[in-house]
């Protein structure tokens, strides 16, 4: 279980349900590590300054998360935590292991725009 | 004009947290700036079972409620910045943030805590999460039926190498000494896995790899020679170095780089005080950390009191 301040995807179908409904995601899916604590951490920064995109996390271990474990972007990943973005649906990019704030940044940035 | 805070805090640790609420608590206007995760190294302590009077907890449980407590004092606390610019030698200490936001305030607690040590060779940014891993329990089961290498000698090595073995098919330690600074008991644990094998008096040079590592380079350190070892994956575990490379040229270290304090947590700067695992300290606990910060909290408020009278 996952003791972060973000919103929690607890089932594939949330999964599904909060791509259709956002069109910005960012979902890191992880455990309670050293290093996914910093991207949660990260995340929970920056929520309120990219507005316009929806920031969750997942438990790694939850059956689940095959829909982010198993996600073809994740193929040869071998570190947690694995980070995906979506982009009205689709997997538009995806992150192996810890990243930094510039890291994390520059990937919104880049896929979502910059903040206004 | 800018406002100018009674105490800037860099660090958010438990020295950096605990300085927080007893500055803010003392209607100080306090800042907390931290370069990584809010917490530290505690946050990620699966299980804290001797803080007095708080049964069995977590480290990030720990730290969320100290950072409640700070928060509900009036503190302010802003995480994951990358801290450009550090003066403490005049009476207004300054802080420049990101490059461009600058902080100013009458006095600065220095609690940056440690940082894991890594390795600083050529390929291991380019693999990490792709071979290059710092946890075991996070990663091991990524590397099943596969070779690894674990570079270290102390207790997590040993441990973590226990661990991991349970999921790899071969698992070599390397360590720089001849000798292992684990306690016997890990020793043991780790020679008895038939899995684990060992290379002394040796330190990674270079890890390559295509798509992820696929082999390492190693240093025989009483030789010279350089020799080459297939594996999927490296697992560093070299302990933890106090995190004061920003403020090495401007507070007076010892000979291990920690931070020279008096009984007060004062440094030889007027007005700047450490505290935490920054320090120059032989016992590294949460419960050691937290009376830093509180001493250095007191302090400050104190110098702050007889600048005003």
């Amino acid at each position: 279980m996952l003791m972060t301040n973000l919103e929690h995807v607890e089932s594939a179908d949330a999964h599904k349900k909060v791509l259709e409904e956002n069109e910005n995601v960012m979902i890191c899916c992880g455990r309670m590590g050293p290093m996914c604590l910093p991207v949660y951490d990260i995340m929970d920064e920056l929520k309120d300054t990219y507005k316009n995109v929806k920031f969750l996390d997942m438990d790694f271990d939850s059956p689940d998360a095959h829909v982010i474990r198993n996600a073809p972007e994740c193929a040869g990943f071998m570190g947690l935590p694995f980070t995906m973005y979506y982009k009205n649906g689709k997997a538009v990019q995806a992150t192996t292991s810890i990243q930094n704030m510039d890291q994390v940044n520059s990937i919104l940035d880049e896929q979502f725009g910059k903040p206004e | 004009m800018e406002d100018i805070y009674d105490v800037i805090i860099l660090g958010a640790g438990p020295a950096g947290l605990s300085a927080g609420i007893y500055a803010s608590r003392a209607k100080l206007k306090t800042l907390i700036l931290n370069e990584g995760t809010v917490g530290g190294q505690v946050i990620l302590t699966h299980e804290i079972a001797n803080y007095p009077g708080v049964e069995t907890t977590n480290g990030f449980q720990l730290i969320n409620t100290m950072k409640k407590q700070a928060n509900d004092f009036g503190c302010t606390i802003k995480a994951n910045l990358n801290i450009t610019g550090i003066n403490l030698s005049d009476k207004i200490k300054e802080i420049e943030v990101n490059g461009t936001d600058k902080y100013r305030a009458k006095t600065v607690i220095l609690a940056p805590g440690g940082k894991p040590r890594t390795l600083n060779i050529p390929g291991e940014e380019d693999f990490k999460g792709r071979g290059v891993s710092y946890c075991a329990t996070c990663d091991g089961e990524f590397f099943t039926g596969k070779e690894v290498v674990v570079v270290g000698g102390g207790n997590s090595a040993l441990e973590e190498s226990v661990s991991l073995a349970k999921y790899a098919s071969k698992l070599t330690i390397v360590h720089q000494f001849d000798h292992f600074q684990a306690l016997p008991h890990y020793v043991d644990m780790a020679k008895n896995n038939p899995k684990i094998n060992f290379i002394m008096s040796s330190e990674l040079r270079e890890i390559y790899g295509e798509a992820s590592v696929k082999k390492v380079k190693i240093e025989n350190l009483s030789t010279g020679q350089e020799s080459e070892l297939k594996t999927d994956g490296v697992f560093v575990f070299i302990g933890y170095s106090a995190n004061v490379g920003k403020v090495a040229d401007k507070v007076s270290l010892n000979s291990r780089t920690e931070i020279i304090v008096d009984k007060n947590m004062k440094t030889n700067i007027d007005g700047v005080y450490a505290a935490g695992d920054c320090i120059e300290k032989r016992y590294r606990q949460v419960t050691t950390a937290v009376a830093d910060g509180t001493i250095a909290a007191l302090s400050a408020s104190n110098y702050l009191m007889n600048q005003n009278n």
